[in-house]
């Protein structure tokens, strides 16, 4: 039944439908990929030879040689910080090479600037779009090119392009008004626009549903058997085993070897990256006596331009359960837990936060700072880190006091407070210094605890990877021993190793009785995960089920169902 | 540029690099200062270098005097930088030290005028602190609101409450001027030495004093307060500051009452214990100098005591040259452009190393230029060794840069 919908959802798009599409390899096509791959395998479009680049002490890069054909998807893959990214900056004309060359077509070239890059058929869609929101596709796409200003012929041009490959995109459209997927779209129409042969993919999917990295898929084969090039930098293993025909796997900096995807499997590839035997198996262990911990009820919350992102929601998050929320990005999930931590006032409805004595707090008119002086351990890891969870420019000691320097300690002070509530806060009021040694003893705690890579804990947050950011973040959440832990896509554009910790520490979390609510974007983790899942859908509950019978058809079918953007 | 050419040189940010190596980048770009001073000189003058140093080095440590009067400049300077780096630090851009300066000399101007000889010395000198700080403060806050309340640009706000201090210490220059139809106001209370500030040691030393104790009080609040840590936080990011349950607006509000307030007990300095007059030109730019100050030590109050010295006595030295050695004000203006040019271009070669091409196949006939670079490593100190034609290359980058900010800044 849930097939046939889907089917039906295809067939109204205009594509023919295909089984098994949207959440696996359709076998046909993949046969019919290999076929056209073989007969050009043998030109070469890049060539690597020996690359390094060092950024301070540290290789970033170290004698890297890897080749690239044209008429080729190659998968590049590897842990935060293993220098994948900035590999593919020196082939785009960001960093320039330390030592070593790079061949375009068996030449060797110098590629001094993005610009060198594209006259030699270059294009890098990076993982930040580079888009000026208030001009129109079209005026984005030709942005910088030299000649005469001519709209009506690059729009053509444009959709010719369009045509060619597949891409559904208005020229006439403005930034601000698109979907991350339109946006990226159109990133990929300007490099395609300048005449790139070769093209480098940043981790193209991690802000895409599935629906929509489906559709980017097609177009990558579509240009692929049009003879060019492609790189394609990934996390996500079943992508790579999608998408890619051959992979080439990099470790801290250093070339560790590559293979043809059709002979990898998972469990393979990623004991590669990680260089030892790493389990891929999420434990769910039954929650242990829940009961209610927050309790929302008909909660409404609007935008800054009054259109409702939340309407309406209503649910129960119990303690010693992760409650997992799914949702095509933008639906309200960011808002839902920006208002329950107190940051965002909702129009209506309420929020209770239970006591063990079953008496109830509503939180919604509460500021983050009240909600802590009233002594309720709430945490909360908010999708964006850099910009909202931690300072960047702070190091990991400054930026474990965070949430806590007004207690100078953490946890032995909270529960102080709660004892006799007002003095506490009275006199904290009155202290003038921060403590400075108990965060710098936590920080120490968290980078050996979490396997933190930083020089020390003098470094500065910012210049960690991603997984290391991510890792200081829900380390700090975790020390305060919450009673209510809340996450925003806690593993995006985190390596599998990285992830697997964060979801360990999450049902630890669970199993020590904390409330955990958890919004996530991979599907197949957030079933594996989640003991309830609750299923938002263009700002509304579509539904609420339990996540160990779950399937996946079924959640994505709920996602769109609602009159959500993907189900017109 | 198909063809294979590496560039020149590419530029690479540097780890961190030893405080002893740190130190020896500086000394040389002194030394390189010195010595491209010295062609200047001999080039536009043909006067001997030697003599025209010996000058400035007279005009900041002559005598005894002129010592005092140095480290009593420098102590202004560097309270006046002091004021406005708890602002800086929260990226609170106070370009309004001038006028808050200003409106605290003001204040304590009045009093000396309104009450001078009606109530006691001690009570008046209190009441000057008081209400200099208060209008100081008050001239700081107003455009914090602003920026707190309605987001308005601060740089803006701050530039222009400057002249509206300016015109209305103007106005009551005019209303309380001795002797009527001058447009001054003279020596306040000369005769009675009422509200005039008590000295302590000598006439200069109080400021000194007092400068040195802020400085300490300065950095330990930006560093071990409750208040410093969420200024920085602030600073940083205003959505961090409200996940972490910080008010931004509190803060920005309060920050610029300290700093305001800060400025204002300058100007209550400047009026009650140095110049004992008000004019609207009291404070000579320094509020402007002191956002240089500020920056260049990086908001380190230590360093900054370092920097306002350097640039007093750049300054005093100048003005010694156009008077003893017969040369014009700009003379010594150009001389202090050029060392400060240095100083500060220096700090590049810290941050960045600079790679040169790898010697190819015929492309290096420098010599011994060409040997160094193959150690890659201590390129950043070879430009200024040697002085030669790589040096102004690589140099022209960041000092073009530097010198932008240093004409904004005194304009």
């Amino acid at each position: 039944m849930c097939c046939r919908l889907f089917e039906r959802r295809m067939l109204r798009e205009g594509e023919a439908p295909q089984k098994g599409t949207f959440w696996g390899p359709g076998r046909k096509r993949k046969k019919l990929r290999r076929e056209s791959r073989d007969q050009e395998m043998s030109e070469t479009a890049i060539e690597f030879k020996n690359i390094s680049k060092q950024f301070g002490n540290v290789y970033a890069n170290k004698n890297i040689s890897l080749k690239l054909y044209k008429g080729e998807i190659l998968a590049l893959l590897g842990e935060n910080g293993s220098g994948k990214t900035t590999l593919m900056n020196m082939l785009a004309g960001i960093y320039y090479p330390d030592e070593g060359s790079i061949a375009v077509d068996g030449k060797e070239v110098s590629i001094r600037s993005p610009k060198d890059a594209l006259s030699l058929g270059i294009g890098m869609v990076h993982q930040h779009f580079k888009l000026v929101d208030v001009l129109t596709a079209t005026e984005n796409v030709i942005l910088g090119l030299p000649g005469k200003l001519n709209i009506k012929e690059a729009e053509t041009k444009i959709r010719e392009i369009c045509d060619r490959y597949g891409f559904v995109v208005d020229p006439n459209k403005k930034i601000y008004d698109m979907t991350v997927s339109e946006k990226q779209t159109v990133e990929i129409v300007k490099v395609l626009y300048r005449g790139v042969n070769i093209l480098i993919l940043d981790e193209p999917t991690a802000v895409l549903t599935p629906q929509e990295a489906e559709r980017l898929f097609r177009v990558i084969w579509r240009m692929r058997n049009d003879g060019k090039a492609i790189i394609i930098i990934t996390h996500k293993m079943h992508e790579v085993k999608e998408i890619s025909d051959r992979v080439a796997i990099l470790r801290k900096g250093e070339y560790i070897g590559e293979m043809a995807t059709e002979d990898a499997d998972i469990q393979e590839l990623t004991n590669m990256m990680v260089g030892r035997a790493v389990s891929l198996n999420i434990e769910r262990k039954t929650p242990v006596n829940p009961k209610p911990k927050i309790e929302v009820e008909h909660l409404t919350i609007l935008d800054e331009e009054g259109v409702a992102k939340i309407s309406d929601v209503s649910f129960t998050a119990n303690s010693g359960e992760i409650l997992g929320i799914a949702g095509i990005s933008g639906c309200g999930q960011k808002e839902l837990l920006e208002c329950i931590s107190g940051l965002v006032k909702p129009l209506n409805g309420h929020v209770y936060y239970v006591e063990e004595d079953e008496s109830r707090t509503d939180l919604v008119n509460l500021n983050p700072l009240q909600i802590q002086q009233k002594g309720i351990a709430l945490s909360f890891v908010p999708e964006d880190r850099l910009g909202m969870g931690l300072v960047g420019s702070m190091d990991i000691a400054d930026n474990m006091m965070l949430r806590s320097f007004r207690y100078g300690a953490t946890q032995q002070d909270i529960d102080r407070v709660n004892k006799s509530r007002f003095l506490e806060n009275l006199k904290q009021k009155m202290q003038p210094f921060t403590d400075r040694k108990t965060p710098r003893n936590l920080a120490q705690t968290v980078v050996e605890d979490l396997n933190v890579v930083t020089p020390s804990i003098n470094t500065p947050v910012s210049n960690l990877s991603g997984g290391n950011v991510q890792k200081v973040l829900v380390g700090r959440e975790i020390a305060s021993h919450p009673k209510v832990l809340m996450t925003a896509y806690a593993v995006r554009g985190l390596d599998i190793n990285s992830s697997y910790q964060i979801y360990d520490l999450i049902n630890k979390q669970k199993e020590s009785g904390t409330a955990v609510i958890y919004v996530g974007e991979d599907l197949d983790v957030l079933l594996e995960l989640s003991d309830r899942i609750l299923v938002l859908c263009g700002g509304r509950v579509s539904g609420i089920i339990d996540g160990r019978g779950a399937n996946k058809e079924e959640v994505g079918l709920m996602m769109t169902s609602m009159g959500g953007e993907q189900g017109k | 540029m198909n063809e294979k050419k590496n560039p020149l040189f590419h530029i690479v940010k540097r780890k961190s690099m030893p405080l002893s190596k740190q130190m020896m980048v500086r000394l040389i770009a002194v030394a390189v200062a010195i010595a491209v001073c010295a062609i200047v000189t001999v080039i536009t003058t043909g006067m001997n270098p030697l003599s025209v140093f010996a000058a400035t080095f007279r005009g900041a440590f002559g005598s005894g005097r002129k010592i005092w009067i140095t480290l009593q400049d420098t102590a202004i300077l560097l309270l006046i930088a002091l004021a406005l780096t708890p602002a800086f630090k929260m990226k609170f851009w106070n370009i309004g030290g001038e006028g808050q300066v200003l409106m605290g000399g003001l204040a304590s101007a009045a009093c000396m005028i309104v009450l001078g000889d009606k109530i006691p010395d001690p009570v008046l000198n209190l009441l000057m602190i008081v209400s200099s700080v208060f209008l100081g403060a008050l001239w700081g806050a107003i455009p914090a609101l602003f920026k707190a309340k309605w987001k308005t640009n601060e740089t803006l706000s701050t530039l222009m409450m400057n002249y509206i201090a300016i015109q209305i210490v103007a106005f009551f220059t005019i209303y309380w001027e001795v002797p009527k139809g001058s447009g001054k106001i003279g020596i306040i209370n000369q005769s009675t030495n009422a509200g005039w500030l008590m000295q302590i040691g000598n006439k200069y030393l109080l400021p000194i004093l007092i400068s040195v104790i802020v400085t300490v009080g300065i950095y330990v609040y930006m560093k071990y307060t409750k208040h410093g840590y969420e200024i920085a936080v602030v600073g940083e990011s205003e959505r961090t500051a409200r996940y972490a349950g910080i008010r931004p607006g509190k803060v920005i509000i309060r920050t610029m009452l300290l700093s305001g307030g800060l400025c204002g007990f300058v100007g209550m300095l400047l009026v009650g214990g140095i110049h004992h007059t008000i004019t609207t030109t009291i404070t000579g730019g320094q509020g402007f100098t002191a956002v240089m100050v500020s920056w260049l030590a990086q908001f380190n109050p230590f360093t900054m005591m370092g920097v306002s010295l350097l640039i007093i006595f750049l300054s005093h030295g100048a003005s010694e040259i156009s008077t003893s050695c017969g040369l014009n004000q700009s003379f010594g203006e150009i001389i202090t452009g050029i060392i400060l040019f240095f100083i500060i271009g220096c700090e590049f070669f810290i941050q960045y190393k600079v790679i040169f091409r790898k010697k190819e196949t015929e492309n290096t006939k420098e010599g011994p230029a060409g040997q160094k670079e193959e150690t890659g490593q201590d390129s950043a100190e070879k430009p200024e060794n040697e002085a030669g034609n790589a040096k102004e290359d690589s140099e022209e980058k960041p000092e073009n840069e530097t010198t932008q900010v240093d004409e904004e800044v005194k304009s």
